[in-house]
């Protein structure tokens, strides 16, 4: 299935979701070292981000985070692509600076058809995002 | 958004990566913010200089871009003076890692000149209704207010991104009806000096992101109006604000008054002469928080003439400015207080072992206890100077 959508950052990934229903201040809520989520209060607590499709509404906190992203990017444990609600600048100008696909408004709300776990390709040159790719 | 032929062959990466993705950022933005086309800039200042906020990774992304930037360009204030850093009592690591950041950005063609005030600059002196790519919050709402240019708060990588293009997405500020005043505030006192520092300290945070007009019982100097910006700016994210009859588009466009209404009275003002007042005396006193401007360097170096200050004092300004006045920089000087360029209190490291500091600056009240762990006072000039501890020399 081929989801329409809008291209922040140009690029094709895939890989499989992650998603969460809460913002993401890259600055502080994740480890620019392991990718992994040290924010107690956020929903992914515990888990890394490396090589995830990471769902989330938007970025959120200091614009340091886009060189948050950058430092994940080159620490490969970037996520593989983004998909946003709506995106903000912060993740949007770390995305593109990292080479990290990210899209928004999906034509279809991601949190209603999409879970933990699915495969997804992220085409953001064309515009769109395909699910169930093995 | 619409793109010129000559716009699409850049994003397409005709004209090399660095170029390819300065303006796929300039284009991200546009499209978020609902621009329709992209504009021609005059200027860029660029934000993420500091080592302290950059980190090895900022660093790492600067240094890997190529090409020239093709407007004129400067930087926000850096993590210490460039040349005088080992007074400042800055880790040598540290030192080095900042002098990397600034060449990086030298070698893409941008003036290593590290100022909050590019306006006192020669080829930064901006006009009404010019269009230029700012970063540092106090010289976006200086331009915007004070001057009545139009200019967004770019990060520093879209600061950068504006440098290289040429250009930044219409949005925002650049635009007419973004620039209306939605709410009044109404001084019922005079004021003077470090009142309107204090004035932004006090209503940055109800205005928040919105444009204020203000109606003012006294004109105000450019000077007074450069720290009521700074602070409304720090406490809360004000980047464009109006004062009835004096500000440039409130004197040209006779703006109608706002139905919501912020009143002022002067105790709320008193009110931040009080902040740590059980701090009876601090280590360091601090001016030039956003930098000095000539009138305030003159002002200082008339105040310590023929004395001396027992304490530590910083009055930062920018390199240019010092080097344009260098009677001023030696009659400060010689008081024992130390003209420090390139950099200030709020983002120095230098900053941090101190327990306590007085500054004039709403700015900086509202930024040094968060950024630097240090407590802090807030006085007028003339006490700043009385804090650093005068022994008349005569």
């Amino acid at each position: 299935m081929k989801i329409s959508c809008r291209t922040i950052s140009r690029g094709v990934a895939k890989g499989e979701v992650l998603l969460t229903h809460d913002a993401i201040s890259f600055l502080g809520n994740i480890d620019p070292e392991t990718g992994e989520v040290v924010e107690p209060q956020h929903e992914l607590y515990g888990q890394s981000i490396a090589g995830k499709v990471l769902v989330f509404p938007h970025g959120k906190g200091s614009t340091v985070g886009s060189y948050v992203i950058y430092q994940l990017f080159k620490n490969n444990v970037a996520p593989a692509a983004m998909i946003n609600l709506e995106s903000e600048p912060i993740v949007a100008v770390g995305a593109i600076i990292s080479e990290i696909p990210l899209v928004d408004r999906l034509e279809t709300d991601p949190f209603e058809i999409l879970k933990n776990g699915d495969r997804v390709i992220v085409n953001s040159s064309d515009s769109f995002v395909e699910i169930n790719t093995i | 958004m619409y793109l010129t032929a000559e716009e699409e062959k850049t994003l397409e990466g005709e004209y090399g990566r660095s170029l390819q993705k300065a303006i796929e950022i300039l284009v991200a933005l546009g499209d978020i913010y609902g621009a329709d086309r992209l504009i021609p800039v005059k200027s860029a200042q660029i934000a993420g200089v500091s080592y302290k906020t950059m980190g090895d990774a900022g660093l790492e992304w600067v240094s890997d871009l190529e090409g020239k930037v093709k407007i004129p360009s400067i930087l926000n204030p850096a993590g210490m003076d460039i040349t005088r850093w080992k007074e400042m009592g800055i880790d040598p690591v540290f030192a080095k890692k900042q002098q990397d950041i600034i060449e990086a950005y030298s070698k893409l063609g941008i003036q290593t000149k590290c100022t909050c005030t590019p306006y006192y600059l020669e080829g930064f002196d901006v006009k009404l209704d010019d269009h230029i790519a700012w970063s540092e919050s106090s010289a976006v709402s200086y331009a915007n207010s004070v001057i009545g240019a139009r200019t967004n708060r770019e990060g520093g990588p879209s600061a950068l991104s504006a440098a290289l293009v040429g250009k930044t997405a219409n949005y925002g500020y650049h635009l007419d009806e973004m620039r209306e005043p939605v709410i009044a505030v109404e001084v019922d006192c005079n004021l003077s000096g470090s009142d309107y520092g204090a004035l932004g300290y006090v209503i940055g945070k109800t205005v928040g992101s919105r444009v204020p007009i203000f109606y003012m019982k006294n004109e105000p100097s450019k000077d007074e109006m450069k720290s009521l910006g700074a602070a409304l700016a720090a406490s809360g994210a004000v980047a464009l604000y109006h004062i009835e009859g004096i500000t440039p588009e409130a004197a040209r466009n006779k703006f109608t008054k706002p139905d919501e209404i912020i009143p002022v009275e002067r105790g709320q003002i008193d009110e931040v002469y009080e902040t740590n007042r059980d701090i009876l005396s601090s280590e360091i006193v601090t001016v030039g928080c956003p930098h000095c401007s000539p009138e305030e360097l003159e002002k200082i170096a008339l105040l310590v003439d023929g004395k001396k200050l027992q304490k530590e004092m910083w009055v930062c300004t920018a390199r240019e400015v010092a080097e344009r006045y260098p009677d001023l920089v030696q009659r400060i000087e010689k008081s024992g207080a130390k003209v420090v360029c390139d950099t200030c209190m709020v983002v120095s490291p230098a900053t941090n072992k101190y327990v306590s500091i007085t500054v004039n600056s709403g700015k900086a009240l509202a930024y040094v206890p968060s950024m630097c762990k240090v407590a802090a006072k807030y006085a007028s000039i003339e006490d700043c100077i009385k804090e650093a501890g005068v022994i008349d020399e005569d």
